[in-house]
């Protein structure tokens, strides 16, 4: 049986590829009916891309397993590409778990982490995969640099261009400018967040999480709770999970939902009794101080009592549904302290974790189509 | 004050008018423990109930008590022109048995604590059923929402900014979507707040004559459709709480022609009065909106005739003499109402229109509209009710309202009938003195 039968809809860019190392095979290829471990796909035309060097082609281990040496967003990833990143990341796992946690995977490489709006977990957690894998990391914050002094993001795309930069981890505040940068920019570009657009890197985090727990997507009920509406982390996870087969909730007041989601492909609620109902995941997203007094949400209190989760509330989920953040939380607004320190129900903690972990599967996919 | 009584109360030969349920004929109606227990135009018909009281109609309509969508009291804030109980002992008089009141007072009923405050002192004072409204946006300033969903639970039975318009379109978008999430009701007041600033009067010939600051009558409309888009965008249930021009009702017409929920309502002196009746700076018939055309005045009338208007409120405003006794531009508007909303409406009856439609326009169509469980004759429901001789000629007399203010729109007017006693929940809290 020719395994091309196993693509799922919506795949269109995979490219040949020979896996030799069981560590980065996707696990459709171990649930192939042929039995292949080691099979080779070719299932487009258009299937050589200039993107792979053919000194890579020769290594088996160094495959590239991204359609693109840049990661702007969830949209154009395939459900293959998110589950060879998701098997890579599992190795990284264990690598974050040992005494020495550092290879030389990336020695020699330059990342720049340039974050535009402040971060605690992302900025680190990149800091720390490039660490661990021998990258030579720079973080550049907005208060420190001339983006302050009034410099446009090409002139500062440019400046840093001729640093000669490996890998570039960009957040802004506008959607698209990952875009504009990786435009620009000869190295690699990966997104940690545009405006309200993507924030891919987390939607991957928390489908290793998830399925890590669960074991996979399939018929997942997942309700995303919140402020959709400005919601980066929502989007992305609203196209990886719905790819990956699970079944999506936006549960929000109306302020908060953006025009036209249910077109989408997902079920929209304005109340969390059917929102939740039946739910194998609740994740919450965080609700901005300036959004809750008056122009979205009329108050914190309000919003507490119908959205904020609460175990009267999380008991309209399935039974021994599971919650997640992304962080930081507003404990008391979106969710009860008692559910967000709960390691039965929560998996926060877990997902700041896998954060590191598929950072780390990140640039090292990304890093094997650098020249 | 209000409490269900255990006793039986028998209603023989009367005219029972229930237009929730296409009801009138001719029968009786029995109340028991504060609800109505049966109706039937057979009942009582053969033998005198033996029951402790029994009231004769004598052919008189027996109809749900009146539910007026529109009332402004004083009560917080200014008790000395209307307190809940004065505004009550008004109500009842003229056959209203509940009250949708405004929060537009002082404090601003923005706060959940605010609208529980209201109905207990409403339990403590108040003869009929007072129904709180909150303000949509804190302290009426028409920049940040109020907490919907928690004054929703606390009783508030829609959200409005009473007699001011919202100027900013964003604002409103977001506070109506946000009602829209808990299904509940926007009330909005259609003027446009620059057109009308510092106007008295409706522009046109007799404002020019009259050296009157005037806005133009499509101040309203432009509004009217604002809110609708608005409505259609969000989601949002609309009710305009107050038309009084033929263009708006067009707007509105066309609005439910396209399935929006929109209702809207039309005060009983912009079905009564036009401009003219300004007169001589008549400060007790300045109004808001400004009194208006004599054709836009009939196109309310055709309006409640064809439905395009669906309730009929008093917007019932009560202002003392140190308001009212000024130069016309400077005078405060508004008018009472309470006593005189019955009579005006039946004045529509004795120019052709039904009375179980007009009736509709004060009972079935407002409870619907707020989602209220009265407004009906059917079993079960609390036995509100109004016996009402629709014939009774009078004069109106603003020194004899009940009301505690007395600046009524229609002193001296002459009107054919009104209510002659008035029940909440089964308990008489009205009755005409014989003359």
């Amino acid at each position: 049986m020719r395994a091309t039968q196993m693509i799922p809809r919506g795949f269109h860019h995979w490219r040949d590829i020979s896996f030799g190392s069981s560590q980065i095979v996707p696990n459709w290829v171990a649930r192939s009916p042929a039995g292949h471990d080691n099979c080779v796909y070719d299932p487009l035309p258009h299937s050589t891309s200039p993107l792979i060097s053919p000194t890579l082609m020769t290594s088996p281990s160094a495959a590239p397993i991204l359609p693109s040496k840049h990661l702007l967003g969830i949209e154009g990833l395939s459900p293959f590409d998110v589950t060879a990143l998701l098997d890579l990341a599992e190795t990284y796992v264990v690598q974050g778990r040992a005494t020495d946690k550092k290879t030389a995977l990336l020695r020699g490489r330059t990342l720049i982490n340039l974050f535009f709006e402040a971060s605690t977990r992302t900025q680190s957690s990149f800091e720390l995969a490039g660490k661990r894998l021998g990258a030579d990391v720079l973080n550049m914050s907005v208060k420190t640099s001339s983006v302050s002094k009034g410099e446009t993001l090409i002139d500062t795309a440019s400046t840093l261009n001729a640093m000669r930069p490996d890998i570039l981890v960009v957040r802004h505040q506008d959607a698209g400018a990952a875009l504009l940068l990786s435009q620009k920019l000869d190295c690699s570009v990966i997104n940690a967040g545009d405006g309200a657009h993507e924030h891919p890197t987390q939607a991957l985090l928390d489908a290793l999480t998830i399925r890590r727990r669960l074991g996979g997507f399939e018929n997942l009920v997942v309700a995303i709770c919140g402020d959709v509406l400005h919601s980066r982390v929502a989007r992305s996870n609203l196209h990886l999970l719905s790819m990956m087969g699970a079944r999506v909730r936006l549960v929000a007041p109306r302020t908060l939902l953006p025009a036209d989601a249910e077109r989408f492909g997902v079920e929209i609620h304005t109340d969390m009794k059917t929102g939740l109902a039946g739910a194998d995941i609740v994740m919450m997203l965080r609700l901005q101080l300036e959004r809750m007094s008056g122009a979205f949400v009329p108050s914190a209190r309000e919003y507490f009592r119908f959205y904020g989760l609460d175990r009267a509330k999380l008991a309209y989920a399935k039974p021994g549904a599971l919650v997640m953040h992304p962080g930081p939380m507003n404990r008391g607004v979106e969710i009860a302290s008692d559910i967000a320190d709960d390691v039965q129900v929560s998996l926060i903690s877990e997902q700041v974790e896998m954060g590191v972990a598929i950072r780390m599967a990140i640039l090292d996919a990304l890093s094997r189509g650098l020249s | 004050m209000i409490s269900s009584r255990s006793g039986r109360i028998a209603f023989r030969n009367a005219r029972l008018i229930d237009p929730a349920n296409g009801l009138d004929v001719k029968g009786g109606l029995l109340v028991e423990n504060g609800r109505i227990a049966d109706i039937g135009p057979r009942l009582f018909n053969d033998a005198e109930p033996g029951d402790p009281e029994v009231i004769n109609c004598h052919g008189l309509v027996l109809a749900p008590g009146l539910i007026d969508a529109r009332v402004f009291t004083g009560e917080p804030g200014a008790e000395h022109r209307e307190s809940l109980e004065s505004a009550s002992a008004a109500a009842a008089a003229g056959g209203v048995t509940s009250m949708i009141v405004m929060p537009n007072t002082d404090p601003v009923i923005d706060e959940p604590s605010l609208v529980d405050f209201l109905l207990r002192r409403a339990a403590a004072t108040a003869r009929v059923r007072v129904l709180p409204c909150a303000a949509l946006t804190r302290g009426l300033l028409g920049e940040t929402m109020t907490e919907i969903g928690l004054l929703q639970e606390a009783g508030a039975v829609a959200f409005t900014d009473g007699d001011r318009s919202i100027a900013n379109a964003r604002v409103l978008r977001r506070a109506m979507s946000y009602a829209a999430t808990f299904n509940a009701l926007v009330i909005s007041h259609a003027e446009d707040p620059e057109l009308v600033k510092d106007t008295s009067a409706t522009e046109g010939e007799f404002a020019t004559r009259l050296g009157l600051p005037a806005a133009p009558a499509m101040a309203e409309v432009l509004m009217v459709e604002r809110d609708i888009r608005l409505a259609e965008l969000t989601g949002a249930r609309l009710h305009i709480g107050q038309v009084s021009t033929r263009a708006s009702l067009e707007v509105i017409a066309a609005a439910k022609a396209r399935g929006l929920p929109i209702t809207c309502g039309v005060s009983a002196h912009h079905l009564m009065l036009n401009e003219l009746d300004v007169g001589a700076y008549l400060t007790f018939r300045k109004v808001r909106p400004p009194l208006r055309a004599e054709a836009d005045r009939a196109a309310m009338i055709e309006g409640v005739a064809s439905g395009v208007i669906d309730v009929i409120v008093s917007s019932h405003e009560p202002q003392g003499a140190d308001t009212k006794r000024q130069p016309f531009a400077s005078a405060a508007a508004g008018t009472v109402g309470l006593e005189t909303l019955l009579p005006a409406a039946l004045s529509l009856v004795h120019g052709g229109q039904s009375l179980p439609h007009v009736l509709s326009a004060l009972t079935a169509a407002p409870a619907r509209i707020f989602g209220l469980a009265g407004g009906t004759l059917s079993k079960g429901a609390a036995a509100d009710l109004v016996l009402l001789d629709e014939g009774e000629p009078f004069v109106v007399d603003a020194e004899q309202l009940a009301s505690r203010a007395h600046n009524t729109a229609f002193d001296g007017h002459r009107f054919q009938g009104r209510a002659v006693r008035t029940f909440v929940g089964g308990e008489c809290v009205f009755e005409r003195a014989a003359n």
